[in-house]
């Protein structure tokens, strides 16, 4: 039998933002337990939310990024459950009128386009955390009120690895707003993901599986891959998915039964009394539409069209924004775009690779970077000083001093070459017999004598073109 | 030294004369408290030191002549947070509660220079129509002891009605302001929801909850209100409109003002005193001028079911937070997280207020959401409809508080729906977010009656003025209790 599979996924993502969605506490959870909460965060008696403007903005520009529906009033509703680090008892979240629905997005797998809907986005709170200690349980409520954006995805995910380029396209293009660092090693993205499969043409989806504890977008695809796997073999004998909750094995690339679920859970929403519909005006919007930055294909085809890169190296170039803003500085600094590009990918990222650092942290500017690029291009320095030079980039010195100061100036003036081909010529007559009866080696033995000659600063063109003529007279 | 035959303005000039110091007035508030609220039980807290501090502060720093409320003596319903004073909402689950914040109206009043000398009685997290259902004491009502005050800010309502003080604050999400009021003989006003910040009251229903002023007369309501209306950038429903001064037309009069009078509200059930005062009332403002006429809010009588259904669906989501984890009670046989949560709040709270937890628990339900939550609120969008057509001719509704005078102590505690029953001409205002006032329009039986004036929102002022009308031709308000008073 032939089965189809359906994925869903849930993606949070964390807000940058100073403050929290409904208090003023700063958003910061890494400091001592509790430091970043006032009494909205403790749910204590009396306390009232109040939204953060900043909130609603990113959450709207979040809606343009995903080309989705932007509800004019949304309005929050609370989500109760009971639970030490959920203070109100109740969650903050949109139930009823999500911020914005129906939106879309563009992913590639083997070079196949494929729109991926989207079904919803809202905005919420985030709880806090617990801890168990050896007599006490902990609360830390630093992270609670942290605002989220949810994206839930229509059921049009159908491989594993349509998931893992949904989430990568999401990831690609909520970085490029620049309203999350999106991270999912760190937890500021984070993915819920549910599977189903059935018998090809048949209408209704199969019993849907949740799966939890991925923490990359490599483990969702091999969770998922292994999952739709499993199903299949349930299926085949004869048995029944059941309603169930698994966990990611990272170890053995497998998923472990952690609870059956007994129908839906009752969150009791309703809408939050506290808070009035928002009104979401046309201005609002076009004002963040405006601002919105380029995305991540419309830089790519920009690449592409006016700099003369290949989809290959534009699709590299856009992966992050860090390093795609990278780019475009050094192309407006005068560096040119296809040495700047092959710079950026072989260069700079084996360096990042190698240090294991993101750019950001390096001593390596743009200004340096394109100075160098500059030299290359305009035959000051050769390719292989250059390595030398990104070196000292990396160690945050300016290029045009640094080769200065070091003699890596490459010798290109021909009225300064001329000089010392003739010299080599003249001492070595055996090299040009042999050149004249056909031996190409003996002009790569008076192209070494040269650059001997001139300590490896002679520019290599030059010399090829000097010693050409001279040989051909 | 009683407040009977006093008003906010005489006692000010009083201390602004230095017939009277701050601290003395404080002192002489509290002895009378200590003297006659063996009695009435009006108190669940008293902050004799704190009150004073402040008053020996006053004092030292002058009254203000141009701050009417300087130096005066307030009493502040228990579910209103007083920074670092004990606020208990009447309940076991906050009976050591001590906030670390003042609510926005607490700032508001201490700004004024008020002392606050206590906090007083109420129905368990304001649920309840006769302070029956407070964890502590039960209050008694200073007309007749054996009767109850009303509720729930029954304690702030008998408080000023046994001249204890000469205003207290209240709560009111479906008549705990007006109903206490009617029933102690005062002036208690409800402002339009949006009008008084709801930060640090502890809530209750969200939608509904306003505070609001419990004074002996209409200027001194007036006054209260002047100095606790307003925006507050912590609570987003509150309003963001200019607050007048509501004393700068209140001697206007009613002439060509027009009423309107409800016929659902004058309908079966409710006492023949009752309707005879009200009638005798739409007589007097016949008299001076204003056109009072019968006019119908058709959808009255579905408004006591769809309020206990929305105003408990908030209610069992507003005290979840009450779980035994950060404050409040915890059982101290809890083993287990499971039963932190089920052992602290069986004990904690008291039985209405199970009762409304459950009842909202289940309306909010997946099952009974559309049928029971849903619902409720479209109703309340009709009722809606209903005084805005009113409002459209009317400048005013008149209409009994309550249908009857207090009840007995003990008499309606057994029997859930007839006591939501007293509420149903109170209630359909809080659905309607708007504001009224009751004030003291006769007696039946040497019991206060209660008339109720309901204004379009944010129009206070109407109502001030034509409640002021009102009183300067009627003596209501110059009887007194035969409790309370010097002994």
């Amino acid at each position: 039998m032939n089965f189809e599979t359906t994925i869903g996924l849930e993606v949070h993502i964390e807000l940058k933002t100073n403050s929290k969605i409904f208090s003023p506490s700063p958003v910061d959870y890494g400091d001592e337990p509790n430091a970043n909460t006032n009494v909205i965060d403790w749910g204590y008696p009396g306390v009232l939310p109040s939204t953060n403007k900043q909130v609603v903005a990113n959450g709207i520009t979040a809606a343009l990024a995903l080309n989705a529906e932007i509800e004019r009033h949304p309005h929050f509703d609370r989500k109760n459950y009971f639970y030490p680090d959920n203070p109100k008892a109740y969650q903050i979240t949109q139930n009823d009128k999500p911020d914005a629905h129906d939106g879309w997005l563009e992913i590639e797998v083997d070079g196949k386009k494929k729109k991926i809907g989207i079904a919803e986005m809202h905005i919420e709170e985030d709880a806090g955390k617990n801890s168990h200690g050896r007599n006490y349980s902990y609360v830390d409520l630093n992270r609670q009120g942290t605002p989220l954006i949810e994206i839930v995805s229509k059921p049009e995910i159908s491989t594993p690895d349509e998931a893992y380029a949904y989430l990568e396209t999401l990831r690609q293009r909520i970085q490029f707003t620049g309203i999350s660092d999106v991270k999912m090693e760190e937890g500021s993205m984070r993915a819920d993901v549910n599977i189903s499969i059935r018998p090809v043409g048949q209408k209704e989806f199969g019993q849907k599986v949740e799966i939890k504890n991925m923490n990359s977008f490599n483990y969702v695809r091999k969770a998922l891959a292994y999952e739709q796997q499993r199903q299949r073999q349930v299926l085949m004998s004869g048995g029944k998915i059941q309603q169930e909750t698994r966990r990611f094995d990272e170890k053995n690339n497998t998923t472990i039964l952690m609870r059956v679920k007994e129908g839906a859970d009752d969150y009791r929403y309703f809408p939050e009394p506290d808070l009035p519909a928002l009104d979401v005006s046309d201005e609002w919007i076009n004002e963040l539409r405006e601002s919105l930055p380029e995305m991540p294909n419309e830089r790519k085809q920009r690449y592409v069209e006016k700099l003369g890169l290949t989809d290959y190296d534009a699709m590299v170039l856009t992966q992050t924004k860090e390093m795609s803003d990278f780019f475009d500085k050094l192309v407006e600094l005068g560096a040119d775009p296809k040495i700047a590009s092959n710079y950026l990918q072989v260069n700079v990222n084996g360096y990042l690779n190698e240090e294991q650092v993101d750019l950001a942290d390096t001593k390596i500017t743009p200004e340096n970077l394109a100075s160098m690029i500059k030299l290359i291009s305009d035959g000051t320095i050769s390719s292989k000083m250059a390595k030398k030079v990104f070196k000292a980039v990396t160690e945050g010195e300016e290029p045009k001093e640094f080769v200065e100061k070091k003699g890596l100036v490459q010798l290109s003036d021909p009225a300064k070459l001329q000089p010392i081909i003739d010299e080599i010529l003249a001492a070595n007559p055996q090299s040009i017999e042999d050149f004249n009866n056909g031996k190409d080696r003996a002009k790569g033995f008076l192209v070494g004598q040269i650059m001997k000659q001139t300590r490896g600063k002679a520019n290599p063109q030059v010399v090829n073109e000097l010693l050409m003529k001279a040989l051909n007279k | 030294m009683n407040y009977f035959d006093k008003d906010i303005t005489s006692i000010h000039q009083a201390l602004v004369n230095g017939d009277i110091t701050a601290e003395a007035l404080t002192k002489q508030t509290l002895d009378n408290i200590k003297a006659s609220d063996s009695d009435i039980n009006a108190f669940i807290n008293l902050d004799e030191d704190g009150a004073i501090k402040t008053a020996q502060a006053i004092d030292k720093n002058g009254i203000d002549p141009d701050n009417v409320l300087s130096g005066i003596p307030v009493a502040i319903k228990d579910n209103i947070l007083t920074n670092g004073f004990t606020t208990t909402a009447a309940s076991k689950m906050l009976e050591n509660f001590k906030p670390i914040f003042d609510a926005t109206v607490m700032k508001k009043l201490n700004a004024k220079q008020t002392i606050t000398v206590g906090k007083t009685n109420m129905d368990e997290f304001a649920m309840g129509g006769s302070t029956e259902n407070s964890a502590f004491k039960k209050t008694h009502n200073p007309w007749n002891l054996s009767k109850v005050p009303g509720g729930s800010s029954g304690g702030s309502a008998a408080s000023v009605a046994a001249g204890q003080i000469i205003f207290a604050l209240g709560s009111d999400t479906g008549g705990s302001i007006r109903q206490p009021a009617a029933y102690n003989g005062i002036v208690g006003l409800k402002p339009t929801y949006g009008r008084v910040s709801r930060w640090g009251l502890i809530a209750f229903g969200s939608s509904l909850d306003q505070i609001g002023p419990l004074t002996r007369n209409v200027l001194d309501n007036a006054l209260v209100l002047n100095a606790i209306a307003g925006h507050d950038e912590h609570d987003l429903t509150s309003s963001d409109k200019e607050v007048p001064d509501y004393t700068a037309t209140i001697k206007d009069g009613v002439k060509g003002l027009k009423i309107a009078l409800p016929k659902e509200y004058l309908a079966e059930g409710i006492d023949q005193s009752v309707k005879d005062a009200i009638l005798k009332a739409a007589e007097t403002y016949k008299q001076l001028g204003a056109t009072v006429e019968e006019v119908s809010l058709p959808h009255t009588k579905y408004g006591v079911a769809a309020y206990y259904i929305l105003a408990s669906s908030e209610a069992s989501s507003n005290l979840q937070r009450f779980d035994g984890i950060r404050y409040g009670y915890r059982s101290p046989e809890a083993k287990n997280l499971e039963e932190v949560y089920v052992k602290s709040r069986s004990e904690g709270f008291g039985d209405e207020v199970k009762r409304r937890i459950m009842l909202g628990t289940f309306s909010l339900s997946a099952g009974a959401f559309d049928a029971y939550f849903q619902k409720a609120a479209k109703v309340r969008t009709l009722m809606l409809n209903d005084f805005k057509n009113v409002f459209k001719d009317y400048d005013l509704i008149l209409g009994p508080t309550a249908p009857t005078t207090a009840f007995g102590i003990g008499e309606d505690i057994s029997d859930p729906v007839t006591m939501y029953l007293n509420d149903a001409m109170t209630i359909p205002v809080n659905l309607a977010g708007l504001p009224a006032m009751s004030i003291p329009a006769g007696f039946s039986d040497g019991l206060p009656i209660g008339m109720q004036l309901i204004g379009r929102p944010f129009d206070e002022a109407t109502i001030y003025k034509a409640g002021y009308a009102f009183e300067q031709n009627t003596d209501f308000h110059k009887e007194t209790p035969k409790v309370g008073g010097d002994k």
